[in-house]
């Protein structure tokens, strides 16, 4: 049997079952599973937020670039795992106890204006349109591969498929396929890494693999990683940063903007108690942690055996010719993902990092030039490839690379379709339309989004994990501080909150766009993105945190000089912060 | 279901208190082990590096699950304490 046609059988095998749950839990009482007292248990509901929240950033892009950046890479880690603390402390008991269903919702009754609605409805639109570029950017790398297509070629199938399976719609609210998808995804990440920490370092779990001894040499992996990249010019895998104060913003504007995820908050508005929402937030990072404690072992073993394909005698002997090259390079060149310029015309694959440190090595070894191209994405998802695992372990982790940027890209159409004829058209522009006009207004939002999505994606500001990043920065800035100002704060007003919005958002959408291009679009950028350029070295993907200052800032001075909220606005954040009086979860 | 006045503000001043708690912790595992005093640390070996790396790859995220779960029962507890839980 081929390679496609298992990788077929994988794909589709996982989406009968994800379809078949969806009929099922249709035909039991659908209203069992959201309504009060039936409310979705904390642990099931953790288990679906992590499939939620896990998306092509996490399952295929983000190892990838912790492979590359190493140590400095870290704060993806770090942010993405930490937002849930914030989440449960400052945010979901509060939004629970609120007891309403959208984000816009409680920043509209909260600030008493449909003005601060709108801002609202906007940053989610601006950070979920971001968002979905960098699914695309994913889920066309994993369709290019498995369909043996050009990258492109990948992404416009993937738009197709994203569309009609968020037209379909009842997935995304569907707790039980959602872990369905969980169960598929994780399975498909950790039973690689199993395999290779096995082949690696003799032990089966990947993150105590990470730091144990590599068998083959006796030296612990990561000193033995250390060694060989830096004979091949590349800075140490474990080398420190300089740059901390970068290090530290990007951390946190993942983290905050994670809590500013309106599709991850809406979550807690379904389980059926205020404890249990925070009990839920735990849950979710445990399932979250399974994935996030492998994926800095993948990305360490990853490297080490991509260097040993192509140095098979050791990084000071000769590369591999190219003529030999594996069955793997062979399939991921076809998606234009990997290239490979013979520079110095000897047959043999010399990659290297052209550092002007190096270069002098590199002469001595007759190197006239890096001769491949990797792209960071690709890494994941060729990673049983290159360990030469068995053809089934590669059809899996293709079930679970689109699982997690199908449901994630689905489930952000919603949340931007929702937005616009829900939160947008019919409560601010026209209420008097009718159910089916809104559904028509959300299919055609849906549509607009994911064109633009596709188009951005065919040339994205950076890989999947970096765009989503982005996200994250722009929601940081916006929602999360109005948020919790709304909730810790009885003085922040209506105008308070829409200046601080307003300020966040322009401020860091500027800032990216000066570096990243106008709206992203390819070509437009103002200045280089290079760190010379950067204002106070600060990247463009860290200027999440500056922005949610700037908007804490601004909202506090605008509340000072303006009147305080009315009681009744001043009783509703009383009532918010004890959870007696909760009524029943919201029914989806 | 009416909580008395100052019963109300002591529960919100606890679970304030409990919250910079958290946070410092918080903090610490992250920016603090992962980030900024990782120099500090290096003389610690972790698996063939130093344990600020080990923070900031898996130390932080294993704190984290940790505060989450520590958070849950504390305020569970208060909710019952000051008589704000849910019936």
């Amino acid at each position: 049997m081929s390679q496609f046609t298992i990788n077929m059988i994988f794909v589709l095998g996982s989406f009968a079952l994800y379809i078949a749950i969806a009929i099922w839990a249709r035909a039991g009482s659908t209203k069992e599973f959201y309504v009060a007292g039936g409310g979705v248990h904390p642990v099931m509901n953790g288990m679906a937020t992590a499939a939620d929240w896990m998306s092509a950033a996490s399952f295929i892009s983000m190892a990838g670039l912790i492979s590359l950046g190493g140590y400095a890479n870290s704060t993806y880690l770090m942010g993405w795992t930490g937002g849930y603390v914030l989440l449960a402390m400052l945010l979901a008991p509060y939004l629970r106890k609120f007891g309403k269903f959208t984000v816009p919702d409680f920043i509209g009754d909260r600030f008493y204006s449909s003005g601060a609605r709108l801002v609202a409805v906007a940053c989610l639109i601006i950070a979920s349109v971001t968002y979905v570029i960098g699914q695309m950017t994913g889920a066309g790398v994993a369709f290019s591969r498995f369909m043996e297509v050009s990258s492109d070629a990948g992404l416009i199938i993937a738009a197709v498929i994203v569309f009609m399976y968020a037209v379909l719609g009842g997935m995304k609210g569907i707790t039980y396929t959602q872990v369905a998808q969980y169960i598929v995804l994780i399975i498909a990440y950790t039973i690689p890494a199993v395999f290779i920490s096995l082949q690696l370092t003799g032990n089966p779990l990947p993150p105590i693999g990470l730091f144990s001894e590599h068998e083959a040499s006796g030296l612990p992996l990561l000193q033995k990683l250390d060694e060989v990249v830096r004979e091949l010019g590349f800075v140490d895998y474990t080398a420190d940063v300089d740059n901390k104060l970068n290090m530290v913003l990007f951390t946190l504007s993942l983290m905050i903007g994670t809590a500013g995820l309106p599709h991850v908050i809406i979550r807690f508005f379904t389980v059926p108690k205020v404890s249990d929402a925070r009990w839920s937030a735990g849950w979710a990072l445990v399932f979250i942690a399974i994935l996030y404690l492998t994926a800095p072992a993948v990305a360490s073993m990853a490297r080490l055996n991509l260097l040993n394909t192509i140095y098979p005698a050791g990084p000071t002997a000769d590369a591999i010719s190219y003529a030999e090259r594996p069955d793997w390079i062979k399939n991921w060149e076809k998606t234009g993902l990997i290239k490979f310029e013979d520079k110095n015309s000897d047959g043999r694959i010399q990659f290297y990092n052209e550092a002007p440190a190096f270069a002098e090595k590199a002469e001595e070894r007759g190197w006239k030039g890096n001769e491949l191209t990797v792209n960071n994405d690709i890494l994941v998802l060729a990673n049983p490839e290159i360990a030469n695992l068995p053809g089934w372990v590669i059809g899996l982790i293709a079930a679970g690379g689109l699982a997690a940027a199908l449901s994630t890209a689905a489930g952000l159409l919603l949340a931007i379709s929702s937005a616009i004829s829900h939160d947008l058209i019919k409560g601010s522009i026209n209420p008097n339309i009718s159910e089916k006009q809104e559904l028509m207004y959300a299919r055609i939002s849906m549509a607009v989004a994911i064109v633009v999505a596709t188009y951005l994606g065919m040339n994205p500001p950076g890989f999947a994990a970096q765009t989503v990043a982005l996200a994250f920065g722009i929601a940081a800035a916006s929602i999360f501080p109005a948020l919790m100002m709304g909730i810790f704060s009885k003085r922040v007003n209506n105008y308070g909150a829409i200046a601080g919005m307003l300020a966040g958002l322009v401020a860091t959408c500027v800032y990216i766009f000066t570096y990243l291009g106008w709206f992203f679009i390819p070509g437009t950028a103002t200045l280089e993105n290079v760190p010379a350029n950067w204002w106070m070295g600060i990247s463009p993907l860290s200027f999440g945190a500056i922005g949610a200052l700037i908007n804490f800032v601004v909202a506090f001075a605008v509340s000072a000089v303006t009147a305080p909220p009315p009681q009744n606005v001043q009783d509703l954040v009383e009532s918010v912060r004890f959870p007696r009086g909760a009524g029943g979860a919201v029914d989806h | 279901m009416t909580v008395h006045k100052d019963q109300a503000q002591a529960y919100w001043q606890a679970n304030l208190r409990l919250i910079i708690g958290c946070l410092i912790v918080w903090a610490l595992s992250s920016y603090g082990c992962g980030i900024l005093f990782r120099p500090l640390l290096s003389g610690i070996h972790v698996g063939g590096t130093d344990l600020g790396f080990w923070f900031a790859q898996q130390g932080s995220i294993l704190t984290f699950i940790a505060l989450i779960f520590f958070y849950s029962w504390k305020m569970n507890q208060l909710d019952k304490q000051f008589g704000v839980d849910e019936e």
